[in-house]
């Protein structure tokens, strides 16, 4: 590896004011992206992951915030002292978001090319010609048949795969570094998801462009990212290249939300849930967060936040059961 | 024996448009579906959405009625009845929807919500209602306690256990399960899928499970059918239609579905474009247009393929062998 990484986190937490105090729903987050690389982020709903992906551009919806201390550097560059237009030049610009439904993430009454253009133009300063130039190449790179007429069309004479396409369109408008694909098939079926997936990883290697794929589901996951980061209840518990985090899960976590998936093959036996659910941020436990829900919690899980250990090079964990350095 | 539902040749149209300016179209949601379910069997309906599948889900409880076609439970024809009868016939057929937030009143409380079938009914003595409840709380796995407070105090996979118990309230043969786990995370959906195997088991259900996921499938049927276009395109076994994919939409469907095995020696198939337009009729197979099938002709585009009987499966394909 040569040079810092594209995405540095460090510490992140967002805060939310309570009567009973703040409360912490993403809780010292810490990673890096390379350029180029594919990491997933992979937990349950309530575990934080959309909100880290925010976090990131400062767009933590009200009356959230970042709380001090948190590091996010992009390039270098400190993304929590940018004010105004150098912090509009990351948000949509240098880095691009993908949401997961783009029926509420396209404006029904305006046409594909207008929101493609918005998002050009509002990078660039562009002649009005070659702006249309650049949205129906864009149109072209996602894969989206005949640009020319599609540029005149509404978003509801549009299937939802290509839908998500032009979201992916308006993602790329600003040249992105990385792209933020939160969820960006779970609204999808599975095979316009296999379109979708296929066309992130194309830009990916086109484009050498990093991609940080929230998703809850592990199958999207395997073959698609190079390294993943589990995250629960507000922190990561567990990271490392895709292929151990399949064949070696370390954290008790990891190990439990892959044998509750059904699988296509080997034998149909009763599955194997999680029992409860993940907590609320108000109430994260104390010691190992996951330790409640845990079949192989001692009695230290509940008292002390356990220390991350690796067990092989770049695969941590955060378990005190967890054989390993550090 | 007679199965317990069997539905011959259904079909529903939806008319559409009709206005001054525009002219009226009907969208063929189902076009010509048949198949049996026997007690205590458990048959799934798979496919992408605008398939039909929720369409023949809700025509079989006649929550839409449909354009023709016979549907016949228990040796009763469903589309004779009349309302009294139907009323009977509507405690033995129930169904859970995907999305426990939208099918559960935010203004009853839980306990109110399943009482609510049984008061319909007149299943047991007023007085005895609030210990069924709670009989049919602790049934799904939740506190009979739990009674008193309204949805919006449960997290998703307890609305789901919710409306599990509801339909159970009433004491029925069989349940159209309508994607009643999709909208859940894998740890819970295992939870629910268990839940359902354990149910069935003890009371003897029947369901028709509605789905897209078909890892979820394989846990819960015994017998597959997959739908494209308002018409199964292939039914048989779950070894059959898993193991041994005879329809290339099948094959597609399966080969799609993300796997949490990096490096799995699988091929992939994307398959493009989506599904046709069912304003359109084409007159060839529907699938024609995203197949693959390396035999695939002229016949595929002017000839529509019928369910033909091959070994262990029926498949609607000129093609399949």
């Amino acid at each position: 590896m040569t040079g810092p990484p594209l995405l540095e986190v460090d510490g992140l937490r967002v805060e939310y004011p309570s009567k009973a105090g703040p409360t912490y729903p993403v809780d010292g987050v810490s990673f890096s992206i390379d350029r180029g690389e594919v990491v997933a982020l992979v937990g349950e709903s309530g575990c934080g992951k959309s909100l880290t992906s925010l976090a990131l551009l400062r767009l933590v919806p009200n009356p959230g915030r970042v709380a001090p201390g948190s590091v996010v550097r992009l390039d270098g560059q400190d993304v929590g002292r940018l004010e105004n237009e150098a912090l509009r030049a990351i948000r949509g610009g240098r880095i691009g978001l993908v949401f997961q439904d783009p029926n509420t993430s396209l404006n029904p009454v305006l046409t594909i090319g207008y929101q493609v253009l918005e998002a050009v133009t509002a990078h660039r300063r562009l002649g009005k010609t070659e702006a249309k130039q650049r949205v129906l190449a864009l149109l072209e790179e996602v894969g989206i048949p005949d640009p020319l007429a599609r540029y005149r069309s509404y978003p509801h004479e549009l299937s939802g795969g290509l839908k998500q396409r032009v979201m992916i369109a308006i993602a790329l408008a600003g040249e992105p570094d990385l792209l933020i694909a939160d969820e960006p098939t779970t609204a999808l079926d599975v095979t316009i998801q296999a379109q979708i997936l296929e066309l992130l990883e194309r830009l990916r290697a086109t484009r050498r462009m990093a991609v940080l794929l929230i998703t809850h589901d592990l199958g999207v996951v395997a073959g698609r990212a190079g390294r993943v980061l589990v995250m629960y209840a507000g922190r990561l518990v567990e990271s490392g290249p895709t292929d151990r985090i399949f064949s070696d899960p370390a954290h008790p976590y990891t190990q439990a939300l892959l044998r509750s998936i059904p699988r296509l093959t080997g034998p149909i036996d009763r599955l194997a849930p999680i029992a409860g659910v993940v907590p609320q941020s108000a109430a994260w436990p104390l010691g190992c967060r996951f330790h409640p829900r845990c079949p192989l919690a001692v009695p230290a899980c509940s008292s002390e936040t356990p220390p991350w250990r690796a067990t092989a090079p770049g695969h941590e964990a955060q378990c005190w059961l967890v054989e390993g350095t550090r | 024996m007679t199965p317990l539902l069997e539905v011959t040749e259904l079909v529903k149209h939806f008319e559409n448009g009709g206005g001054l300016l525009r002219a009226q179209h009907a969208i063929h949601a189902v076009n010509g579906v048949s198949f049996s379910i026997d007690r205590g069997e458990t048959l799934a309906l798979v496919g992408e959405s605008g398939s039909g599948k929720t369409t023949v889900g809700k025509t079989v409880l006649r929550l839409l009625e449909p354009t023709s076609g016979s549907l016949r439970f228990d040796g009763t024809d469903l589309l004779a009845a009349t309302r009294n009868e139907l009323r009977t016939l509507r405690r033995r057929l129930q169904i859970v929807f995907q999305d426990p937030y939208g099918s559960l009143d935010p203004r009853m409380t839980v306990g109110a919500s399943v009482a609510e079938g049984i008061e319909i009914h007149r299943l047991v003595p007023k007085a005895e209602i609030a210990n069924r409840v709670g009989q049919l709380l602790t049934e799904v796995g939740l506190d009979p306690a739990l009674a008193e407070k309204y949805p919006h105090e449960f997290s998703g996979g307890q609305r789901q256990r919710i409306g599990i118990a509801r339909a159970l309230a009433v004491d029925p043969d069989f349940i159209v399960l309508d994607e009643p786990v999709s909208a859940l995370d894998v740890s819970v959906q295992a939870q629910i899928i268990n839940l359902l195997l354990d149910l069935q088991r003890d009371r003897g259900l029947a369901y028709l499970f509605i789905g897209h996921d078909l890892g979820v499938v394989r846990h819960l049927a015994g017998r597959i059918a997959v739908m494209y276009f308002g018409r199964i395109v292939e039914i048989g076994s779950r070894d059959e239609v898993l193991e041994r994919p005879r329809h290339p939409y099948t094959q597609a469907l399966i080969s799609a579905v993300p796997v949490p095995e990096p490096g799995s020696a699988r091929t992939r198939i994307v398959l493009p474009g989506d599904p046709p337009s069912p304003l359109v009729q084409p007159s060839g197979c529907p699938f024609a247009s995203r197949c693959f099938h390396p035999a695939k002709n002229a016949t595929c585009a002017s000839q529509r393929p019928l369910l033909r009987q091959l070994r262990g499966a029926e498949v609607a394909c000129h093609h399949a062998e």
